[in-house]
């Protein structure tokens, strides 16, 4: 059975169309990441299925759950880590995460309770009021809420935003271990590899579809090169097509092999083009991301 | 996962858990929640009747203008607190974001509406109790009620229908500035202009027929017949119209809630 089932989902707001007929299927078990820029609809689409946004057009299921005519037990299977850091500020941690797996139905849970708070390094903070925690803390509770449930499928969109890079390690140890025990992770981030690294498969959006969904590793291979960073006034007119993120002077540019490299030498040489910093890297998957939110049509 | 229980499921604990989280939220706070708005009620009482006790004549003579405002004053603060607790619970979630936490679980529009109004009424009676109580001081006698069991059904159906309009201004409130104009354009005139302070047949005929276009007027003058077994309508009549628009109030909230206007976008 299909973890999430999406069919040709569409979702408008005012003059924006959010999402445009997207189609989305993630296997039980699977480490799936829902990557695109801002506004190209991967919060509009967790909203759909955790019941916040109503589809336009489309369903949605969650382990064969319709998320509208079968809610109940959709919800029930889902967890998901909201992006905005959202808290209730008259109650304690442990209030907290007592309450929401009261609203699934659920008491008598204080062992698994204690050991959320153990993973997520919350355990001296349970008895704290919600507003004293910092944001990396307030993020790990509604990682802690999400999870009061155990919902076979979690959704973490933009998890581990304002988190430090050691709890962010903890935290990343927290749900592979999650997902070597079957659960299936979905994860949207802007941190790209950290995808990179823990994501199976990946799917792209840009303005409202999906136009790229394969492997990570396939996709990785179908752009397959290198990436020159060069640091310049400006750049050949004939390389413009290749560069594929510019930053205040300093150019990402993909080649497809080393003998590329040679030439972008001499156009920089005949335009008389001085260099001021040049290192090449691997493509990674941000230069993945980048070429195909650059030309979808690329895209495997 | 590990081996820790994720706990027992019982049927019908989760709007339990909503109904304790909106107790907890509105008792851990009970020094503005509950002490101010018995304070306010006793200053009410203490100015009103000190102007006007002996000016004023109630129900023929019959009842003392101090005891007449009694259980206005206890209705008043039932109404108001339970609007408040619907209401600014909702809105706060709302504006705070963390509504969420609700909207994700598998609670029905039924569960969220019971849960939410349960909470808003509870508030309600605690602190017309509590002014009941500092109030009795002034007059004793109101203890002796003929019709105690009139006064409690107009007590729970007025905070019911007041947690009630709480959820849909919540419900319908962007933001607090909004939630306050409902507070002071509705709430606050339909409950000073329906007989807290005065008995209708006292007010010109224009104006007596205006009051029974409000329906708090029904709530106080039922609440009111309990404590003296007279009113200026029979409490029938009151008890029918109090009913009808407490049923056409949550029939309302139920759809909005279905539906998740202006809570799932």
């Amino acid at each position: 059975m299909l973890a999430v089932d999406v069919t040709d989902v569409a979702r408008r707001f005012g003059s924006v169309q959010a999402l445009d007929g997207v189609d989305l299927a993630v296997q039980e078990g699977e480490f799936f990441g829902l990557l695109g820029p801002n506004g190209a609809g991967k919060t509009t689409l967790i909203s759909i299925l955790a019941g916040l946004t109503r589809a336009d057009r489309g369903s949605a299921r969650i382990l064969g759950h319709d998320v509208v005519t079968d809610y109940r037990d959709a919800r029930r299977k889902l967890g998901v880590v909201p992006q905005e850091l959202v808290f209730d500020p008259f109650f304690t941690v442990r209030e907290t995460l007592a309450m929401q797996a009261g609203y699934f139905g659920l008491r008598a849970n204080t062992a698994w309770i204690d050991e959320i708070l153990h993973h997520l390094d919350l355990t001296a903070k349970a008895n704290a009021n919600m507003r004293s925690l910092s944001g990396g803390m307030k993020r790990r509770v509604l990682v802690g809420q999400a999870l009061v449930h155990k919902p076979p499928v979690i959704v973490l969109d933009e998890p581990t935003a304002g988190v430090d890079v050691e709890l962010r390690q903890n935290l990343w140890g927290f749900i592979r271990k999650l997902n070597r025990d079957g659960h299936t992770i979905i994860l949207t981030t802007h941190y790209l590899e950290e995808a990179e690294a823990l994501c199976g498969r990946i799917a792209m959006l840009k303005a409202g579809r999906v136009v790229a969904l394969d492997t990570t590793q396939n996709l990785l291979a179908q752009f397959a090169g290198l990436t020159v960073r060069l640091a310049a006034a400006r750049v050949p007119a004939a390389w413009q097509a290749r560069i594929v993120k510019q930053d205040a002077g300093l150019f990402h540019i993909g080649l497809d092999h080393y003998g590329e490299l040679e030439t972008l030498l001499a156009a920089l040489r005949n335009e008389n083009i001085a260099i001021a910093e040049l290192a090449l890297a691997a493509t990674d998957l941000e230069q993945v991301f980048l070429r195909i939110m650059k030309n979808p049509e690329t895209a495997p | 996962m590990s081996a820790a229980s994720v706990g027992v499921h019982i049927q019908g604990h989760g709007w339990l858990t909503l109904l304790y989280k909106e107790l907890l939220r509105f008792w851990k706070v009970s020094l503005q929640t509950i002490a101010a708005p018995i304070l306010s009620a006793l200053l009410y009482l203490l100015i009103f009747s000190h102007v006007l006790e002996g000016r004023v004549s109630v129900y023929d003579g019959r009842v003392t203008y101090t005891a007449f405002l009694v259980p206005g004053l206890v209705m008043m603060a039932v109404l108001q607190n339970a609007f408040a607790n619907s209401s600014s619970s909702l809105i706060q979630s709302k504006v705070s974001g963390n509504l969420i936490f609700v909207l994700l679980t598998p609670l029905s529009a039924g569960n969220i509406f019971s849960a939410y109004v349960l909470g808003a009424m509870v508030r309600g009676l605690v602190v017309g109790l509590g002014v009941f109580a500092v109030t009795l001081w002034f007059d004793p006698s109101l203890l002796a009620m003929p019709h105690p069991l009139w006064a409690i059904a107009f007590a729970l159906l007025g905070s019911a229908i007041l947690g009630t309009l709480g959820l849909i201004a919540g419900i319908w409130a962007d933001k607090f500035e909004q939630l306050s104009a409902f507070q002071n354009f509705v709430i606050m005139p339909l409950t000073f202009l329906s007989g807290v302070f005065y008995s209708i047949h006292s007010l010109p005929p224009f104006w007596q027929a205006l009051s029974h276009w409000n329906p708090f007027f029904y709530m106080i003058d039922g609440f009111r017949y309990g404590f003296f077994g007279v009113s200026d309508v029979s409490p029938w009549t009151s008890f029918a119209i109090v009913i009808v628009f407490c049923v056409t109030l949550a029939a309302t909230a139920l759809t909005l809630l279905r539906r998740g206007w202006k809570l799932r976008h």
